[in-house]
């Protein structure tokens, strides 16, 4: 069976063929492409720029992914698309796009949960059975382990999502959003040494961001590191005061040791609560997935992390922890394999769809 | 588990007693802390000893930071609770240095018989579900009326325990079913069957783990505290979540606060993400 998967809840505009096998062996990814509209630095990506690049592009990708798969339309038996959440003017385009699809090969249409997408994409692709999993993305930033036919969140964030924390300093710092936002903070963070004194904020299992990206924007701002920046500062920094054990309190911070602080203390109470949620749970396996979980720091402390509990962190590469079309494939077919359809007049999408709305059928 | 490596007690304080560091019996590994058992004073005396290891995915000065000021939290706040007769381990030793060799701090507390309420629920679960595929019921239509009085019961007692913290002027910052503990009244009971049937209720409610604790007057941390322990029940016990409600009766029952903590909660509730906005 192959399902066509189309993803466009934010500014990736996704299409991934999938095959499972009728024999039930390990399914196949036919076909994975993706093109994500990039905008420029300092400014984030606003919805009707974006709906109008899912607009254009969706075509083109569509007939690419048919083509990379070689697949026929006939093959295919079900059209997958994102439902929700995310930002409602691309989404809206995306389900059109799939709306039309489905009335032009006559397929039928499964509507898909983004966060269920990126779990079981992720469980796939790891083969990780019954992970805690860590969700952070640019909306999303969720602790969720399953039990009775849900993916239930026992932690997330009470504010922003990190992903939006981060991709934000980055517009403070006026880095550039090519490849992505937090790609490059990642990139300058390993330059910083410093650590600068940040707001923790962990309740129980849940985390709050805003007041970090508040209080790192002010720090920006007091050493005039915001806005624009001549290139050759960012690249050296302070070669001439070395720093040795980076307690040095009266050196000013660069704009890496930002980065760098910034990274440290998110990405410590992401591993805390989903450290928190393992030891309630009594699980030792942890799944990162979202596209905040490309990043090789997060990865590494969650891996100390798991580690020291006598287990071990599962997580995947930017083809598909970004979001990506294949997920919504993975997913929709999962759940059309149970018999789950969306019929046309109900192929709605929405912005806000809980990860613990969604019935898992296809779980024990 | 892991071994963690208490701290050398005899460098740290010699002229308090100390507990005993060959007596130490590993009971749990937490997310920020191991658990031992050991004694205090006398060999007879059972203690928990609480050690926050460093933690070595976090940077240095971070993990020292946090380390030390939870565990001088949890101090303090023990000390506070007991004082005001919250039912609380009473605190009876406290290294809130982090140890220059490892990086970790300590902390004695009376020890609590008994179990988590989280066990008591899963047990309970595990019972109902029994009960609903013996007799092909849809779930959560298993629960006969005794059953459901005995669990309403509990909540209503946790409700009692959280409020004499509220009023107390205390936030337990993570209250989950794991942090509660249910310490039988008589030590025959106890002695809790590990069968099949459904499992006792009965007990005091004591609460623990107070390594996020703080001390505010304020309605907004009063609530996100029921928030956190909302959630708790709904994603751990999802058959329990429809009795929440007795939780906020007990706490209504026993802190006087309470009416606008509670409508706090509500703005709480609605601050979730992608929620619903419907109905």
């Amino acid at each position: 069976m192959i399902a066509i998967g189309l993803e466009g809840s934010a500014n990736k505009l996704g299409v991934g063929i999938m095959l499972h096998p009728k024999d039930g062996s390990t399914p196949q990814v036919l076909a994975n492409i993706r093109h994500t509209y990039v905008s420029p630095p300092g400014e984030g990506f606003l919805p009707k720029d974006t709906a109008r690049h899912h607009r254009s592009w969706v075509v083109k990708l569509v007939k690419k992914a048919l083509k990379d798969a070689r697949v026929s339309v006939d093959d295919v038996d079900c059209i997958c698309y994102t439902k929700g959440p995310g930002m409602g003017a691309p989404l809206q385009s995306v389900a059109v796009a799939a709306r039309t699809l489905s009335l032009l090969w006559g397929k039928e249409l499964v509507g898909v949960n983004h966060c269920v997408g990126h779990i079981e994409m992720g469980r796939l692709i790891t083969g990780a059975s019954n992970p805690v999993v860590l969700y952070v993305s640019g909306g999303n930033t969720q602790v969720i382990a399953y039990s009775s036919q849900r993916y239930r969140i026992f932690g997330e964030t009470l504010d922003i999502a990190v992903g939006n924390c981060l991709d934000r300093f980055a517009r403070t710092l006026h880095i550039s959003n090519d490849p992505a936002p937090g790609y490059n903070i990642e990139q300058l963070a390993k330059k910083g040494k410093q650590l600068v004194d940040l707001p923790y904020t962990v309740k129980g299992m849940d985390c709050s961001l805003s007041g970090i990206l508040a209080a790192i924007d002010g720090l920006a701002a007091t050493y005039g590191l915001n806005g624009e920046q001549p290139d050759e500062e960012e690249d050296a920094p302070s070669e001439d005061t070395p720093v040795t054990d980076g307690i040095s309190e009266d050196r000013k911070p660069t704009r890496a040791d930002l980065c760098f602080s910034l990274q440290e203390t998110v990405f410590s109470m992401l591993v805390e609560i989903t450290e928190r949620a393992m030891a309630h749970v009594g699980s030792k396996e942890v799944l990162i997935v979202g596209g905040v979980g490309c990043n090789e720091r997060l990865q590494e402390m969650m891996g100390i992390m798991a580690r020291d509990r006598g287990g071990s962190v599962h997580a995947t590469d930017e083809r598909f922890c970004i979001d990506n079309g294949i997920m919504i494939a993975q997913a929709g077919m999962l759940a059309y394999r149970t018999g789950f359809q969306t019929p046309l007049k109900e192929s709605t999408c929405t912005q806000r769809f809980r990860t613990d709305d969604v019935f898992v059928q296809w779980r024990d | 588990m892991p071994t963690a490596h208490p701290p050398p007690f005899s460098t740290i304080l010699s002229s308090t007693p100390q507990p005993s560091p060959t007596d130490l019996t590993p009971i749990y590994q937490g997310a920020e802390a191991h658990l031992y058992r050991t004694t205090f004073l006398s060999s007879t005396t059972p203690a928990a000893l609480k050690i926050r290891p460093s933690k070595p995915y976090r940077h240095p000065i971070l993990d020292r930071r946090l380390t030390r000021a939870r565990i001088l939290q949890e101090a303090r706040c023990l000390q506070k609770l007991v004082k005001e007769g919250v039912s609380v381990p009473a605190l009876l030793g406290v290294d809130w240095e982090p140890n220059a060799d490892n990086g970790s701090s300590w902390l004695v507390m009376e020890w609590v018989e008994g179990g988590p309420v989280r066990v008591q629920l899963e047990r309970w679960e595990r019972y109902l579900k029994g009960v609903e595929r013996e007799r092909g019921l849809a779930m959560g239509e298993g629960i006969e009326k005794s059953e459901e009085e005995k669990v309403r019961g509990l909540m209503r007692r946790i409700g009692g325990a959280v409020g004499g913290l509220h009023r107390a002027g205390v936030i337990h910052g993570d209250l989950t079913t794991s942090n509660l503990m249910l310490r039988p009244k008589s030590a025959e009971a106890a002695v809790d069957e590990e069968g099949e049937g459904s499992p006792s209720m009965e007990g005091d409610i004591v609460m623990i783990d107070f390594g996020l604790a703080m001390q505010s007057a304020q309605d907004e941390d009063r609530a996100v505290d029921l928030y956190v322990l909302e959630r708790a029940f709904g994603s751990s016990h999802p058959r329990t979540e429809r009795f929440f409600e007795e939780v906020l009766v007990g706490y209504k029952e026993s802190y006087k606060g309470s009416v606008s903590a509670l409508k706090r909660l509500e703005d709480v509730r609605m601050r979730g993400r992608k929620r619903s906005m419907i109905g």
